[in-house]
């Protein structure tokens, strides 16, 4: 049995406009075991992004416990969670979000900046291994403009590995990519978690991209109306196999 | 060591903006370019009319009598018959803080040597005058008690005068003078003073014994100044009670009546002046000043706007674990690395500036340490000061928020 990493309980998240308040999270419960790579789908204003931020410890329930990786971080200052989104989580964006004009290696470095455990050649060192898992070492050193937008997202997901996260969170990171590059990236997550053992939790509201999940959870109206196993996960790898060879190779 | 990390991350930002980052420090470069430069100027005039009054001799001491009221109508100093031998032998008997004393009576008038001639001023004084003015002798000798007492026909002559008497550079001393178709022999040379804080010409004058001009000259037993000099630089005062004391006796005023004499002091006139040089310093640093200000709230427009532009990379930050400190730190430190690299250059540029107006506009200007210093530290506050609230702005923004805007 593998440990818990996230265990909600009764979690509610409650929005205030004006007079009215909107129940964004209503009474969800679940955990996420360790090694787990679990899908949150949901049509928009499901409240999968508002989970998606509590998970992330960058919003805090309104009522309802979270403990993540053993601690209680529900009622916590907004410093301690920045502190544990430093020690403990990843995340990957749907715009990539890299510091324009940065170098690759110095925009995976970032989230160790913030802490004060690395030394200058432990960050270096740690920001190597993470390219390295990402495949783009041979990149290192170009800036985000020199680089393909699934190049920009590798670089992306090593930023989010740098710091040895108990979990990586994903949010519709295949978004802004073409299909052959999604299946790409899926291909690059789906071997995080396996061969690693990373705990992802992916944002999307793609059915497509769920199916390489092992997990998947479904929302509306803030409440959990599906959690299963997938009985059938594709494999991002066969999928790119399968694919016609793109016309690039040929031309330019 | 987490302070460090933040002041890397700070300076990476600023190279990535290195033109904006330039702009910005401009402000600053040209703010405190411009305070070195003004201070530089107003203390070079203040130093300069100080010299100038030091040169005139610094424990210097002048009396000279009061204009009085005769028949309603004010008479004219020259005119005045106040001072007298009498005064100048009390002086000399009963002052305790006093040194040489020379009384003064000078006549303008044509000099002529052969085909020259100059128009300038014939100064009788004693020999002690050119002492009480810290003056020297260039070449030759001075005159000496003897030469008063017989009213001797004898001069000492200034630079200006010597150089239009003298056009081919003869050398003066041995050779006769006519000053209103007397002559004088020339027996001294006086080295060169220059122009005094009045900007007169202090080289164009004929000294001769005072006798010779009251007696030969302008026919009068009175002297229109004297000249005398405190023992030294912390007796001024002394000194001029002292005067105050004797001349007043002397003349036998009542207790309670004004003096009818005036006595200025070098000190006096240096204060004046000071003061005046000192507004000036004062005005023009302000003017600078303002320049510094207007240079500080272009960074904080800048940052401000940089905040903004930056949401999206504040939110970044935070989402990978910066809390609201480091944020509020990195900008700050942004700001004081711009406002402190501007004042590096603002203060080599200000070195320059005075440099420049030195060679091409030959205004005096003297660079204090003080000044660059506290431009400088000026520098280092405006950075705080208005990095700060973009700062704050920065730090407080919500993560989600940042992270969502376009």
């Amino acid at each position: 049995m593998q440990p818990v990493i996230v265990d909600i309980k009764n979690l509610h998240r409650e929005f205030k406009f004006g007079g009215e308040v909107i129940r964004a999270i209503n009474d969800i419960s679940f955990t996420i075991n360790a090694g787990e790579f679990v899908t949150i789908m949901g049509s928009s204003g499901s409240g999968k992004t508002t989970l998606l931020n509590i998970l992330g410890c960058l919003d805090r329930p309104t009522s309802g416990a979270y403990i993540l990786d053993g601690v209680d971080v529900s009622n916590r200052s907004r410093n301690e969670l920045a502190e544990f989104r430093n020690d403990k989580l990843g995340f990957i964006f749907q715009s990539y979000n890299l510091l324009a004009r940065t170098s690759a290696i110095e925009n995976v470095e970032l989230p160790l900046m913030y802490s004060k455990k690395f030394s200058a050649r432990m960050r270096r060192q740690k920001a190597m291994q993470a390219l390295e898992a990402v495949k783009l070492t041979d990149r290192m050193h170009h800036l985000p403009g020199e680089l393909s937008g699934g190049q920009q997202q590798r670089v992306a997901i090593a930023r989010a590995l740098v710091n040895d996260p108990v979990m990586v969170l994903a949010d519709e990171a295949t978004g802004n990519l073409d299909s052959r590059t999604s299946y790409e990236i899926m291909m690059l997550i789906q071997e995080l978690n396996e061969a690693q053992g990373k705990t992802i939790v992916f944002v999307t509201h793609e059915p497509d991209i769920a199916a390489f999940s092992k997990r998947t959870i479904t929302l509306r109206d803030g409440k959990i109306i599906r959690d299963q196993l997938n009985p059938a996960v594709r494999s991002a790898k066969e999928v790119l196999a399968n694919l016609q060879p793109v016309t690039e190779n040929v031309s330019t | 060591m987490k302070v460090f990390n933040l002041s890397r991350i700070a300076l990476r930002a600023i190279r990535r903006n290195k033109m904006r980052s330039f702009l910005t420090m401009l402000g600053i470069i040209i703010g405190v370019g411009a305070v070195i430069a003004m201070i530089a100027i107003g203390h070079g005039s203040k130093q300069s009319i100080q010299s100038g009054i030091a040169a005139m001799g610094s424990n210097m001491i002048t009396i000279r009598p009061n204009s009085n009221i005769q028949g309603g109508a004010r008479m004219d100093v020259s005119n005045v018959q106040a001072l007298t031998e009498a005064d100048v032998l009390a002086l000399r008997k009963d002052a305790k803080y006093l040194g040489a004393v020379s009384p003064s009576v000078s006549a303008r008038g044509q000099a002529i040597v052969g085909p020259n001639n100059w128009t300038t001023t014939l100064q009788g004084v004693a020999p002690d005058f050119i002492n009480i003015r810290s003056w020297p002798i260039q070449e030759g000798i001075n005159f000496t008690e003897q030469d008063v007492k017989a009213a001797t026909k004898v001069c000492l002559i200034g630079q200006t005068v010597a150089g239009y008497l003298f056009p081919t550079g003869d050398d003066p001393i041995g050779k006769t003078i006519r000053f209103r178709k007397i002559p004088f022999k020339i027996i001294g040379l006086l080295g060169k003073k220059g122009e005094n804080a009045f900007g007169q010409d202090q080289d164009d004058i004929i000294l001769t014994p005072y006798t010779t001009v009251q007696k030969r000259i302008s026919a009068t037993i009175y002297y229109q100044t004297i000249f005398t000099s405190a023992i030294d630089d912390k007796s001024t005062e002394k000194a001029v009670s002292d005067i105050q004391d004797i001349i007043r006796s002397s003349h036998r005023l009542p207790k309670g009546s004004d003096d009818d004499f005036t006595v200025r002091t070098q000190a006096e006139l240096m204060s004046t002046f000071s003061s005046t040089s000192q507004i000036l310093t004062v005005l023009l640093a302000v003017i600078a000043g303002i320049s510094l200000v207007v240079g500080g709230i272009g960074i904080m427009n800048i940052m401000y706007v940089s905040v903004t532009e930056r949401t999206k990379e504040i939110g970044l930050r935070m989402s990978v674990g910066a809390k609201s400190v480091d944020i509020l730190m990195q900008f700050l430190i942004e700001a004081i690395v711009i406002s402190i690299t501007g004042g590096l250059i603002g203060v080599a540029l200000g070195l320059l500036a005075t440099k420049a107006v030195t060679i091409f506009l030959h205004w005096p200007t003297l660079v204090t340490n003080s000044s660059v210093v506290l431009s400088f530290m000026v520098c280092f506050v405006t950075g705080v000061f208005f990095g700060y609230y973009p700062a704050l702005k920065a730090s407080r923004l919500d993560p989600i928020e940042a992270l969502r805007y376009e």
